[in-house]
């Protein structure tokens, strides 16, 4: 009767979310509160979109559908998409790809994982070609290294600048080795863009790694990376695996990456037009160049 | 659990005792000396290179170097290589564009290292280096995967002119093992995964992404690494008598061709 009268009762125990870099699967704001992944506050959903997708309170910058980043970035009316109606089929015939493309195309209602075109920044005209992590997690099949060898192309052909937005969790897996050589094709474009002493920006965003960040996007000229933007080759749960020891914190950020000689420099997103209006700026070879 | 063909082709090419870069390297080209070092941090032994003649004309040669045994390959980090191991391959290829020798790569890694270093060095950066800058080479280039071509860490050897592949090897995204973990949460799925992975070097024939497909002894190279070798040489003679007969901007331009085509899409 007495039996367990001194025990400690047991209570449920309720673990701590763990780092909140490592779950980096974009959430796009749905309802009418947000809670931030960094701060953990909830946000009226009205002031995250006035603040440019930041936190008000911590400067998380949260995911960016392309359509907001074109519309942040670029002159009003000044966008021409390019390549709007590629879609991707299914090379390899992999199982439950296609439902997969159908429900990415759903939710991000675009039809693949970059959109690219062209556009003006302080009325000088460029190619842009901006990724969407909501797309089947902005990895790279054969559409998104076809669009972007295509805007690069482009910008070659024409004597433009580009910039390309980067946010992928790497290669297409269900495409295959397709996909990795989107990698080959995309660099080699880059190339004969570089080899006619145009210039090349990248804006790296949360999360860029594996065969994206293994090709165009450490190839800018100038790479510009947004705060707290995980950026690397491996992914921090493979790096752990292999390696057998917890990551240090900020392992793989943007700080990181500028403190070791990676990046040029960090920009907070209501920065980022006016940064790269000063860096198309400085690179217009004359006065009579610039589309007025 | 069902064996398929594919997978047989996967542990065919990941044999311990299959012949290694260096082997190849020192049965196939005459002269052969090593140059070590990129330069700037330290000489990933992943990546060995050096210069060699290949029947009488001088090539820059460079190979992922699996271990022939246990302690070797961890010398190697089992051919997985650093940063520093991708520019110190690029830094043999510059040569070899300056001295206007032609480039032979070796390709066998399960992937590119995933480690602490490897991240705060640059792995990104430095394997898309190498793809940008083995695309517009002013000179013949010559890849192929004597074992396994295991992702952009292959790739980054693989930008070429002539691509083959040894029948008994694979070339994929990732390992089958690494694919089946991600898209079915369960790596003992990796004999299925290589089936669908379409990762042989037949498959890859097929979909034009390599030139040629070069035979290998019966039961795979291990069996007769000699007789392996005689195969790979055969080869590789005769498309570099053909590649250094041709003018440069006639291969740059298909070099680019070759890549840009790739991709299935509508």
């Amino acid at each position: 009767m007495l039996n367990g009268i001194f025990r400690k009762p047991r209570y449920a125990q309720i673990k701590g979310r763990k780092d909140e870099n490592v779950d980096n699967k974009p959430k796009i704001p749905a309802g009418m509160w947000i809670k931030c992944k960094a701060c953990k506050g909830s946000i009226y959903h009205q002031d995250i979109k006035k603040n440019h997708g930041i936190c008000p309170t911590c400067n998380y910058h949260f995911p960016l559908a392309a359509r907001s980043r074109i519309h942040q970035i670029l002159d009003r009316g000044s966008w021409k998409e390019l390549d709007k109606d590629m879609e991707s089929v299914n090379p390899l015939g992999f199982d439950s790809y296609n439902r997969k493309l159908e429900k990415a195309k759903d939710i991000s209602k675009q039809n693949e994982a970059v959109l690219t075109g062209v556009g003006k920044i302080n009325k000088i005209k460029l190619v842009i070609g901006v990724m969407d992590s909501r797309f089947m997690m902005g990895s790279m099949g054969s559409v998104v290294g076809e669009k972007i060898s295509r805007a690069i192309e482009y910008a070659t052909e024409h004597r433009l600048p580009l910039i390309l937005f980067t946010a992928s969790g790497g290669a297409r897996m269900q495409e295959g080795i397709f996909s990795l050589m989107q990698m080959a094709k995309t660099s080699a474009a880059l190339a004969r863009h570089d080899d006619n002493g145009l210039l090349y920006i990248t804006v790296l965003t949360n999360p860029t790694t594996g065969g994206v960040t293994a090709s165009f996007a450490m190839l800018g000229d100038i790479i510009i990376a947004e705060p707290g933007a995980l950026v690397g080759f491996a992914g921090p749960r493979v790096i752990e695996q292999t390696i057998k020891q917890k990551l240090p914190r900020g392992f793989q950020q943007s700080e990181f990456l500028q403190e070791h000689g990676m990046i040029d420099m960090i920009v907070e997103r209501r920065e980022l037009r006016d940064k790269l209006s000063s860096l198309l700026l400085l690179h217009q070879p004359k006065e009579g160049d610039i589309d007025v | 659990m069902s064996r398929s063909s594919a997978w047989e082709t996967v542990s065919i090419a990941r044999r311990q005792d299959r012949p290694n870069a260096y082997y190849y390297i020192n049965e196939i080209f005459d002269d052969f000396i090593e140059l070590r070092g990129d330069r700037s941090f330290a000489d990933d032994r992943a990546i060995i290179g050096g210069i060699a003649r290949l029947d009488g004309i001088p090539v820059t040669v460079i190979g992922q170097n699996k271990g022939m045994d246990t302690k070797e390959n961890i010398a190697n980090n089992f051919a997985m290589p650093n940063p520093e191991g991708y520019r110190k391959a690029l830094r043999l290829m510059k040569q070899a564009e300056k001295f206007k020798r032609p480039v032979i790569c070796l390709i066998d890694t399960p992937g590119a290292y995933c480690g602490l270093g490897a991240e705060e060095r640059g792995q990104g950066q430095a394997i898309a280096r190498n793809l940008l800058e083995m695309s517009r080479l002013k000179t013949p280039i010559i890849s192929g995967v004597i074992g396994e071509g295991g992702s952009g860490g292959a790739l980054a050897l693989g930008v070429a002119d002539r691509i083959f592949m040894q029948e008994n090897t694979i070339y994929s995204i990732l390992s089958p093992e690494g694919f089946a973990s991600i898209l079915w949460k369960d790596s003992s799925m990796a004999p299925q995964a290589a089936e669908v992975m379409k990762i042989t070097a037949k498959d890859l024939y097929n979909f034009n992404i390599i030139d040629r497909i070069i035979k290998e002894p019966i039961g795979g190279a291990s069996e007769n690494p000699k007789e392996a070798a005689r195969l790979l040489e055969v080869y590789l003679k005769e498309e570099i008598i053909g590649l250094i007969q041709s003018p440069i901007s006639e291969i740059l331009k298909n070099r680019y061709n070759k890549f840009r085509k790739l991709g299935e899409f509508m």
